[in-house]
């Protein structure tokens, strides 16, 4: 209760400050809205749609993108730690990869798909399968040998043992790859939605975008903070359930 | 007969029998002989103690008996066949717990009965919280292992390694990260668990009065390269205390010996 009022009276005073800042005149209202503009054209793009739409469209490329991520990413994964072949070429690749900022995936993904959702789901996967990948393979190589000989001697082998065992014992090292994946994945696609126009449906960057085309600074500030609202939404829905899991299990975890 | 009564049932302690057995590490171009020509057998039911300074071979000898590793030469039998593989009839308990931290106290018990085939879900319930009972945890079957204490994660470990119904237990230096006070507690469990579950047990140690105490034989390891130096026959009724002077005497006439030994290796 004293955090949520904490929290509560620190916004409100943010906002306040905001508000004064806004109203010195100091700086032209073209380019400074105050809170109460913004919140206006929250109010407006929620009832004419457009703010849900968007909504709808980005989330959907970033939840089936980082889906087909993480599904690929994991296995991936486990088999670099697992073969020597695979490791030597795939996880170089990976290595490589990961070090390429996503953003850069934008232009082949558009000269290959062209303007259509396929590029921006691309640049998702781009962006988050190699950082998964490399965080599975980075944990399964530090599961302590110790687990699996003990699982050895109670009848665990092959595909058992690598379900059972090494897969949970590198959860916490998963866990933070997904996150990164996540965060690589978040912002290679609003700069893929800022940087093109897909014709399919308009995400939050093109929204974004828009405002800048219309020097409509209240929009500007309103999609910015959506797009930073998202981000702690999925973070408290995606992640938060995962690291409350292992913080119980295995005590305190840096995950 | 119930499942559970019949998985709970007596079964008979497997005699084990090493017979020449050699071996070497290698590790790029340094080579450890870790053991040579060492020959052991223990009998059904006897609880042996190997003994011996840092680096003599024994967890790789136990190892061997649990079959996560091999010999150079030389064999290891139980019951007279041949180990080529680990097996549920000779469990480990390793000298860090090896608990699985994504389980609970419960989850790691069940872990060996759940590879067991025949078994319904209930009945392994039941099995694994016979163990827990039996080890006094009966209170945290579902604790997190991170909130358990040292003494009570090796409770957990001999309850899971206890549950599949080994007739061999290899255990490995068990106790050495503990305190004094958890340890003799332990040792007293540990000799009435021995009474209602009888196995074969090789036990792996550097405290020579934890082995006098438990064992009915002590057998003395000298490094460098491992061998077996002498053994000694603890003949104490049991259950035993560790402070029992009579014990202390072995005791103490264990110690003379591998100090003896550590200066005939200086000498060399
Ligand atoms: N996997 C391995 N690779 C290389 N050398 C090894 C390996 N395992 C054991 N050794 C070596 O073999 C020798 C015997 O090792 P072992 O672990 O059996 O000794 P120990 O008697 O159990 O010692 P401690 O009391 O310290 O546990 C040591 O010199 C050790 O360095
Ligand atoms: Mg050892």
């Amino acid at each position: 209760m004293k955090r949520a009022f904490t929290a509560l009276l620190f916004f409100a005073g943010l906002i306040g400050v905001w508000h004064l800042l806004a109203m010195s005149g100091r700086w032209s209202p073209v380019l400074f809205p105050a809170p109460m503009r913004v919140w206006e054209y929250l109010v407006s793009a929620v009832e004419d749609r457009t703010l849900f739409e968007a909504l709808g469209v980005t989330t959907r490329r970033l939840m089936i993108g980082y889906l087909i991520g993480v599904v690929t990413g994991v296995p991936l994964g486990l088999i670099t730690a697992r073969f020597q072949w695979a490791s030597d070429t795939i996880g170089v690749t990976g290595l490589g990869l990961q070090t390429l900022p996503s953003v850069c995936w934008v232009p082949p993904a558009l000269l290959w798909f062209g303007q259509t959702e396929t590029a921006m789901l691309f640049v998702v996967v781009m962006g988050t399968v190699w950082s998964v990948a490399l965080a599975t393979d980075n944990g399964v190589r530090n599961v302590p040998p110790m687990y699996v000989r003990a699982a050895r001697t109670m009848g665990s082998r092959g595909m058992h043992t690598w379900i059972q065992v090494i897969l949970p014992a590198s959860l916490p090292f998963i866990v933070s790859g997904i996150k990164q994946g996540w965060a690589f994945a978040w912002r290679s696609l609003m700069a893929a939605e800022i940087y093109v126009t897909i014709l399919t449906g308009f995400g939050l960057g093109q929204l974004l975008n828009f405002g800048r085309d219309l020097n409509a600074i209240d929009q500007v500030f309103g999609i910015m903070l959506v797009i930073v609202l998202v981000g702690l939404l999925a973070d408290k829905i995606l992640f938060s359930p995962w690291e409350r899991f292992l913080h119980r299990r295995w005590g305190t975890v840096n995950a | 007969m119930s499942t559970v009564a019949e998985e709970l049932r007596q079964v008979t302690p497997a005699k084990l029998s090493i017979e020449h057995v050699s071996k070497w590490f290698r590790e790029g171009v340094v080579q450890t002989h870790a053991l040579d020509d060492v020959s052991l057998s223990v009998d059904e039911g006897e609880f042996v103690c190997l003994v011996g300074p840092s680096g003599c071979g024994k967890s790789t000898l136990l190892n061997m008996i649990a079959g996560l590793e091999f010999p150079d030469s030389g064999t290891v039998l139980t019951e007279g066949r041949k180990v080529t593989e680990p097996g549920r009839d000779r469990m480990v308990m390793f000298q860090e717990s090896a608990l699985f931290p994504w389980l609970n106290v419960i989850g790691n018990v069940l872990f060996g009965l759940k590879l067991k085939p025949g078994l319904k879900e209930k009945e392994r319930l039941e099995v694994a919280m016979y163990y827990i009972q039996l080890v006094g945890l009966a209170r945290y079957a579902k604790s997190n292992i991170h909130e358990l204490s040292g003494g009570m994660r090796q409770r957990v470990a001999l309850a899971r390694s206890l549950a599949p119904n080994p007739r061999v237990l290899l255990m490995d230096e068990p106790f050495a990260a503990l305190d004094a006070m958890t340890r003799e507690q332990l040792y007293g469990d540990i000799q009435t668990i021995w009474e209602a579950r009888k196995k074969t047990i090789v036990f792996v140690t550097h405290n020579v009065r934890e082995a006098a105490c438990l064992g009915d034989r002590v057998v003395l390891f000298s490094p460098h390269p491992g061998r077996i130096r002498e053994e000694f026959k603890i003949e104490l009724p049991r259950p035993r205390d560790i402070n029992s002077a009579s014990l202390a005497n072995y005791a103490s006439e264990i110690t003379t010996a591998l100090k003896a030994y550590r200066k005939t290796e200086e000498n060399d």
